[in-house]
């Protein structure tokens, strides 16, 4: 599964780091008690912090320290006791404040893991070097007018987690991968929306090339990529410039560039990160923060199952494969739905169901796990339905494609259709004989030694059943007939 | 009745003796009559005022109001007021007016006290001279014996400090971030008290050096600090570095004495240059202590020398963080530019002057990578002895005893041409400001040209209350009463 880049003097290895910015689920800003909510009239969610007003203070908003303790604890990570707030000083019109209030030195997250699956079923385990709370800045627009800045400040302030991997990502793949993984965690403890197109997660990705065995080589840092797959392509295209620029004999410079998917390029940017000297010291509007192990350990106790144990419960519990558990714990609000299906139904027709013909059906209409016309309870009806043999799987599927147009009951459109299965011995005896008697060639054929014509005779008596014969009953029934 | 101190229109106005627009309108006038000369008022506020003054009485009628009901006040022009213009001497605010109320000034209001205007400094409190204001300096009410050269009233807080020694308000706020209310206090023949850090919310204030911004009060003698402080202080969740634990009532340990009490006195505060005058003025006031049953005892603060360059370190670090907002794109007059850094440096060059220019320029130097260790965190580590310093000089003594200044107010044109001259001004003060600790300065004499000389007293943590008591010792026994040149009487 290695991924190389074969170049003129040899083979290439990439090495990726990502830092990802992720912005914080709270009510209220990281220092202000203004709305982080996203959107809104430009400049209405801004208090007189955010706008950096002239003797206005930061006070920590605890829920954002919490937010960020609990994605700690699900990244496996050590939670510090005590971390900081730096100023990172710089110059930028939507900086209101001439700074960043951010956890530079003192992070209040350290070292810890993320495990990722890839698509050959192995699992690799990436390094979280740290986690730290800080501000986003506002938003400037400078291409609306030409001698004017938009500025809207409804970002400012508002609380980021910046996860910073270690270098271990080899591949567009486990970068994909891995950044999937972190937004399921953050999303089933909820401490992130996981947003890309609404920009609520971003990632910075630092790329360098090396030959294997070298040391890590320059690092060119592509800024605020806001998608997966974006993320892979500006991997996959930066590697390849710089194993270009190396064997021209050229030297890669360490800066930031961005990508333009567009023309699946990176380019160098010159914007704010210029400003090289940042000019970092301890925010002196804010104590040290300090937290209680006794609260972080309650804050632990209260987590939701993560996706790795709750993966490992459902194939334990409900005898699903390793694929499927994958599938039905990408989301929480799946897993769920599957569990409230199971429940008290064969697992295994639950899973074949959800995974089949019911996300089948929910990707045709259009609809999310959270939005479905057909709730758990209606599905597990209808496995109900299966299971006392009322209908039959064929049948079934065409009750639940009608389930999702009209939203009625599984019983309800059975009854309403005369779905029924028939179970009565009699009328499927009667059914087959008449099939056999219209076929008589192809009995003869069959009764010459061609056994494959068993299944045209099912097929043939299903058919004249309206597909509501007991496939098991009609499967006893022919053969006895056929042996007469 | 401008001559009365705060204490005692307190009690004359409980007393329905005055009345609060009768109070008022004789400090309105007493301003009108003398800012031209003085100006130590940048905005004044006369017609609020007098509203303000006539619902005081008419609470004081029914016998309410607050601590300060009906008591004209100055406000340092750092302090946000709501709707009222609010410049820190500086034309990059020069027209700010706040939708909002500093914590400070909110508790004086809730307790009844009336504001007549906001009183000058030196810009974003940067100065000892507070000839840095970009609305003038101002002029130190007191004149030499003799001579008409116009002083300097110290500073940062020189436009409150004048306002209260000329009799233009009972008292004033002021800000001490390295010795702001304390030199300029000295230098007017009033009464200073700087609290310890995180005893005054700082919420509102406009910010110069965080960890070191203080408020406090200014007035003619302790019991008005005490009655003020009382006022101003308290918890604000507002503010992270706000203190919460009660507000003791000050004016209650005005009496306790000295008896028993050790006061230190560091040897290291005997400069080699000391003027004779205060080397013998410090004498007095350990004679006087002495006297009244406390024991002097020579502590050793022995990181002293290295108090004023940590402080401008420090000081200038946060404050060219501070002032980064000031970026003329939301404040101050914009001057056009090609780019937008080039609009930042043009409008920041006209809006700051040339002090504050030449702060942010230090403080950003020692903030800038490669220089951050060498400056800052080395200067961290020394302001963490200093704060030792302090500490263990306070196992021993319960309060130290030193001169406030190095020497008495001078003229406008002595003004040294040499900045790190004017930072020697705060030699004394810096130290107490560094570690957090609470400090006051209260007059103690005059020197041969008959201008007044503070004494400074420094306390432990929080124990503002025994600063008071032995403050008040010395006040009696110094029986400081000399007004100044231009000192406005006015009403019975």
């Amino acid at each position: 599964m290695s991924y190389r880049i074969e170049g003129t003097t040899g083979t290439w290895e990439i090495v990726v780091g990502l830092e990802v910015h992720a912005q914080v689920i709270s009510n209220a800003k990281l220092f202000s008690g203004a709305s982080a909510t996203y959107g809104g009239e430009p400049n209405t969610h801004v208090s007189l912090i955010d706008a950096g007003f002239p003797g206005m203070l930061p006070v920590v908003n605890g829920e954002c320290v919490a937010q960020a303790v609990r994605t700690g604890l699900g990244l496996n990570a050590v939670i510090h006791l005590e971390s900081r707030f730096d100023r990172k000083n710089y110059f930028y019109a939507d900086l209101p404040q001439g700074y960043q209030i951010s956890q530079f030195a003192h992070p209040i997250v350290g070292e810890g893991k993320v495990v990722v699956d890839l698509a050959d079923g192995s699992q690799r385990e990436i390094g979280v070097t740290r986690l730290h709370l800080e501000q986003d800045a506002g938003k400037s627009i400078h291409d609306q007018d030409p001698t004017r800045s938009f500025i809207d400040l409804n970002r400012s302030g508002v609380a980021l987690m910046e996860i910073v991997s270690e270098p271990d990502i080899r591949s567009p793949e486990e970068a994909g991968a891995y950044l999937r993984k972190l937004r399921q965690i953050l999303r089933y403890i909820g401490t992130c929306d996981g947003n890309m197109e609404e920009g609520s997660m971003r990632a910075d990705v630092n790329v360098s090339v090396r030959k294997a065995g070298e040391p890590f080589r320059t690092r060119c840092e592509i800024k605020n990529v806001n998608s997966i797959r974006f993320v892979m392509q500006a991997i996959e295209v930066e590697a390849q410039r710089q194993v270009e620029i190396w064997e021209a004999g050229g030297i890669v410079d360490q800066e930031t560039r961005l990508f333009d998917h567009a023309r699946g390029e990176t380019r160098s940017l010159r914007n704010k990160e210029d400003a090289h000297d940042y000019r970092y010291f301890p925010d002196p509007d804010l104590l040290p923060l300090v937290i209680e192990r006794d609260w972080v350990d309650e804050l632990k106790a209260a987590l939701p199952e993560l996706p790795e144990a709750k993966r490992a419960r459902l194939e334990e519990t409900y005898g699903v494969t390793r694929y499927e558990s994958g599938v039905l714990t990408a989301e929480q609000s799946v897993a769920d739905f599957y569990e409230a299906v199971a429940r008290d139904r064969d697992p295994r027709l639950a899973a074949n169901w959800m995974l089949g013909d019911f996300f089948g059906a929910l990707n045709r209409t259009g609809h999310a796990i959270d939005d479905s016309p057909v709730s758990a309870d209606g599905l597990r009806e209808l496995l109900g339905l299966i299971a006392d043999s009322t209908i039959n799987g064929k049948i079934a599927k065409e009750v639940l494609e009608d389930m999702f147009e009209t939203g009625e009951s599984a019983s309800a459109i059975v009854e309403r259709k005369g779905l029924r299965q028939v179970t009565d011995t009699g009328a499927i005896e009667a059914a087959i004989r008449d099939i056999l008697a219209t076929n008589a060639d192809k009995l003869a054929e069959y009764k010459s030694g061609k056994d494959k014509l068993f299944g045209f005779f099912v097929g043939q008596t299903m058919k004249a059943m309206k597909g509501k014969g007991n496939p098991a009953l009609v499967n006893d029934l022919l053969k006895k007939l056929l042996a007469e | 009745m401008t001559d009365m101190t705060l204490a005692a229109a307190r009690r004359a106005l409980a007393a329905r003796e005055i009345s609060a627009v009768e109070l008022v309108d004789s400090h309105n006038k007493a301003i009108e009559s003398l800012n031209g000369d003085v100006n130590a008022f940048i905005i004044t506020t006369p017609e609020q005022a007098r509203e303000a003054a006539k619902a005081a009485d008419t609470l004081l009628a029914k016998g309410e109001g607050g601590l300060l009901c009906g008591i004209p006040l100055g406000v340092k022009d750092l302090f946000c007021t709501n709707g009222v213009r609010t410049t820190a001497a500086s034309n990059i605010l020069r027209d700010f007016v706040p939708p909002y109320e500093s914590a400070v000034t909110a508790n004086l209001l809730s307790e009844g006290a009336i504001f007549l205007g906001k009183t000058n400094l030196d810009e974003f409190a940067m100065g000892s001279t507070n000839l840095t204001s970009a609305f003038g300096g101002v002029t130190n009410p007191w004149r030499r014996s003799g001579s008409d050269a116009k002083l300097v009233p110290g500073g940062s807080s020189g436009g409150s400090a004048a306002a209260v020694a000329a009799g233009m308000v009972l008292g004033a706020t002021g800000t001490d971030t390295g010795g702001s209310i304390r030199q300029p206090a000295a230098f007017c023949g009033i009464t200073g008290v700087k609290p310890t850090y995180g005893r005054c919310s700082r919420f509102g204030t406009i910010a110069f050096a965080s960890s070191l911004d203080q408020a406090g009060p200014m007035a003619r003698n302790l019991e008005d600090c005490a009655w003020m402080l009382e006022a101003m202080a308290g918890f604000d969740k507002r503010d992270s570095t706000s203190v919460d634990r009660p507000v003791p009532r000050y004016a209650d340990a005005l009496e306790r004495g000295v008896k028993g009490m050790k006061v230190g006195i560091p040897r290291e505060y005997r400069a080699p240059n000391m003027p004779r005058e205060i080397e013998a003025l410090w004498e007095q006031g350990i004679a006087w202590l002495r006297e009244a049953g406390a024991e002097p005892v020579e502590v050793s603060l022995p990181h002293t020398k290295y108090g004023l360059p940590t402080y401008y370190i420090v000081a200038l670090a946060e404050a060219s963080s501070n002032l980064a907002r000031y970026d003329g794109v939301r404040f101050g007059e914009r001057v056009k530019a090609d780019s937008l850094d080039a609009l930042y440096e043009a409008t920041r060059h006209a809006g700051f002057g040339e002090e504050v220019r030449r702060r942010i320029l230090m403080g950003t130097y020692v903030l800038s990578s490669g220089y951050y260790d060498a400056y800052y965190l080395r200067a961290q580590k020394v302001r963490t002895m200093i704060q030792r310093d302090f500490l263990s000089a306070f196992e021993k003594v319960d309060v130290l005893l030193t001169p406030t200044a190095p020497s008495a107010a001078f003229a406008h044109d002595e003004k040294p041409t040499d900045p790190v001259q004017v930072y020697l001004n705060d030699v004394f003060t810096v130290p107490a400001s560094m570690a957090g600790v609470p400090a006051l300065s209260l007059p103690a004499g005059l020197d041969a040209q008959g201008l007044p000389l503070g004494l400074q007293l420094i306390g432990r943590y929080f124990d503002e209350e025994t600063l008071f008591a032995a403050g008040r010792v010395m006040e009696k026994a110094a029986g400081f009463s000399t007004r100044p040149a231009l000192f406005a009487e006015f009403g019975a």
